[in-house]
């Protein structure tokens, strides 16, 4: 559970560093580390919405998909960037986008979104509703009644273990699980938005001052939107050098269709243009930022509308994690009775290898998804061909273990020796 | 430092050559772990090392040290390695105006400018400290990665001035090595990189070439490891001779064998 902190001495916001001389597992905060103050002695903090990772002991956030969460490594290392190469008609990717924003709004964190297209409002109103089941529904109507009274001591009738626990330096967020799943067809509790803590930056109303930065080689936008997030960390304590602030809490930073004209930049549209750096010195600056600080980003991009293939390859390897969707619609993959049930195909391009000299990479490459009227999931496809006879395929789904035949094909005897199994 | 890597190369921290280049380039796959071999093995050599290390955190590359057998934080509280950490240095330099030029300068300005003040902090770094007292070996110069520095808006040509000024005090004037990182882009057309990897490998003495297995992605060979021994002084009538071996990147170490004798397929 992330609530609770793993081990008496540690603090979660750490990596595990094994020296090798003294045989001592001695926990280094990672990333914040304020110069003045030492932590004196060991505290019994926890974040919610975090975990540490198994292979190392990086703290992780939810990507808003358990799914996703899995074959990333167990989620999003907190510091690292997470790269969505759009799909073609910018259909599923906001989706994604959303989930991972709804996570943090369930598990109280805070919230930056950044668009040049909507209105943040608006995208936070779109928020997918979390699927709560009845334990954890009740749970969450209690803690909004708590979050609005300011008396912190009402009885729990449902969740009375959770009083047993020691009082966390945090207010209890709506869930305390790691990972949720999200209804695509509902909104979020119009509660749950107000009860959290959120920042937008709207391209639109922030470029309408007059820029009285210097002409860097980076398009206004982006400058203003890295100011913004600084400004953001250093205020709320993100990165532990305020002295006034201590933050216990993560910031979700997400930034919609980074690239796209609308962010003034023009690589989508000339494959020479005048500033094609701006993008690659944007990144390298953010990824600077979010090391240093409690923060996790999540960037959707119009990879096939970038000209110039050179400046996507040096992006991939600006970003820490790499999801590429593809979508099925308008390609002739759509009428593929192999792809009957899918939407589209997600390509996993780069995981990081953080503190470690190897990365836990799934073996599974072959990644389809599907958008169910309520459940987006990810599943891995596999085709056998079979020899002998003529293109008749075999669809081996993740959890069954024998060849079955899934689609009856009229032209084709089914040979009685194989199980149907769906 | 990785034992069995030392072996093909045949060298050990004590007596490791002087003067050279070393190239370490990556294709299709992450070549970091040679990155952190060449810090540990130059640090156990008791060598002055200067990290430029534009790609991650300090802790980043503490922690992976820490497993290889070198602690960077004691290294750099002795005097013994500097480290240029980019990507907190870029935050620095970006929001906050600056009094003296910065290693990099080159974030705030509009055009293409050169590399000259980053040249000046490793020169600066790697001097050798008059008193007479020889505490360190030989001086190295170690970067990751220079791709990074094309997607910083420099040019390649600024980037090859930089390492020629670099090679000629650090390998030339100091006697000293220099290792640096560059990505292949393979066959994605970047220019700029194609020519900062020709100009740097026509440069180099050694050239470890890591790449991915043509086949596609395999749990138990990583990668395959291209080892080129280079005179770039000598005429080139003399063959360079070049092994090439498979990979396996485990926990604290790396495997090498020959090609198709891995131990999961024997």
């Amino acid at each position: 559970m992330a609530a609770v902190a793993t081990c008496g001495s540690a603090s979660p916001g750490s990596a595990v560093a094994t020296a090798s001389k003294s045989n001592v597992t001695s926990f280094q905060r990672r990333g914040p580390r304020a110069s003045g103050t030492n932590d004196s002695g060991p505290r019994l903090v926890s974040i919610a919405g975090t975990r540490p990772s198994v292979r190392n002991g990086q703290l992780l956030v939810s990507t808003g998909l358990p799914a996703l969460d899995q074959l990333l490594g167990g989620g999003l290392a907190i510091g690292t960037v997470l790269l969505i190469e759009e799909d073609k008609y910018n259909i599923y990717s906001p989706l994604l986008f959303k989930c991972f924003l709804a996570e943090g709004i369930v598990n109280g964190h805070t919230l930056l979104v950044a668009s040049a297209k909507e209105d943040p409002a608006n995208i936070l109103q779109e928020l997918p509703a979390p699927l709560l089941d009845d334990n954890s529904k009740k749970e969450f109507d209690e803690d909004v009644y708590n979050h609005k009274t300011p008396e912190s001591n009402i009885k729990m009738k449902i969740a009375w273990r959770y009083q047993l626990l020691p009082k966390m330096e945090q207010i209890g967020p709506v869930s305390s699980r790691f990972g949720h799943y999200y209804d695509a067809s509902k909104r979020i509790p119009q509660e749950l938005i107000e009860a959290s803590n959120w920042h937008g930056f709207f391209l639109p109303e922030k470029i309408s001052s007059t820029l009285k930065v210097e002409p860097w080689s980076l398009t206004p936008g982006y400058i203003k939107l890295l100011q913004f997030i600084q400004n953001i960390i250093y205020e709320e304590g993100f990165d532990g050098s305020n002295p006034q602030k201590k933050q216990r809490n993560v910031l979700r930073i997400g930034i919609q269709n980074l690239g796209s004209p609308l962010w003034g930049d023009d690589i989508c549209c000339a494959e020479n243009g005048s500033n094609s750096h701006s993008l690659t010195k944007f990144l390298y600056v953010l990824r600077g930022l979010l090391r240093t600080s409690l923060s996790a980003c999540i960037i959707t991009m119009p990879t096939h509308l970038i000209q110039n293939k050179a400046i996507i390859a040096r992006v991939t390897n600006l970003s820490d994690i790499v999801i590429g969707l593809e979508s099925f619609i308008g390609s002739e993959r759509e009428t593929n009775p192999l792809y009957k049930d899918y939407h589209g195909l997600i390509h996993i391009r780069q995981i990081p290898r953080l503190n470690n000299l190897i990365c836990d990479e799934s073996d599974v490459k072959d990644l389809a998804f599907k958008l169910k009227r309520k459940l987006f999931t990810i599943e891995c496809i596999t085709k056998l061909r079979s020899y002998g006879l003529r293109s008749q395929k075999y669809f081996l789904s993740r959890h069954s273990q024998r060849k079955c035949s899934v689609k009856k094909n009229p032209y084709f005897k089914e040979p009685h020796t194989l199980k149907k199994i769906y | 430092m990785f034992v069995e890597l030392n072996n093909l190369l045949n060298t050990t921290p004590d007596r490791a050559e002087q003067g050279k280049l070393t190239l370490l380039c990556d294709a299709k796959t992450d070549g970091s772990f040679l990155v952190h071999h060449f810090l540990s093995f130059y640090l156990k050599a008791n060598c002055k090392v200067c990290f430029v290390a534009l790609f991650q955190s300090f802790s980043h590359y503490n922690i992976v040290g820490q497993k290889l057998g070198v602690n960077l934080t004691v290294a750099r509280e002795r005097g013994q390695l500097v480290f240029l950490e980019g990507l907190k240095s870029a935050v620095d330099v970006f929001f906050q105006t600056q009094e003296e030029p910065h290693p990099l300068q080159f974030l705030r300005e509009a055009n293409a400018g050169n590399l000259k003040p980053l040249f000046e902090f490793v020169r600066e770094a790697l001097k050798p400290v008059d008193g007479g007292e020889a505490r360190w070996t030989y001086p190295v110069l170690l970067v990751d990665d220079l791709s990074v520095l094309l997607s910083l808006g420099m040019g390649a040509v600024a980037v090859l001035d930089f390492i020629h000024y670099c090679r000629a005090t650090v390998c030339w004037e100091l006697k000293g090595n220099m290792v640096i990182l560059v990505h292949d882009s393979g066959d994605v057309e970047d220019e700029e990189n194609d020519i900062l990897l020709n100009g740097v490998s026509h440069q180099s003495h050694l050239i470890l070439r890591a790449e991915g297995l043509a086949t596609g992605f395999c749990r138990d060979v990583h990668g395959q490891l291209r080892i080129l021994w280079r005179r770039p002084s000598q005429p080139t009538a003399q063959r360079d001779q070049s092994l090439t071996y498979q990979y396996k990147i485990q926990d604290k170490s790396v495997s090498f064998f020959a090609k198709g004798m891995s131990p999961a397929v024997l």
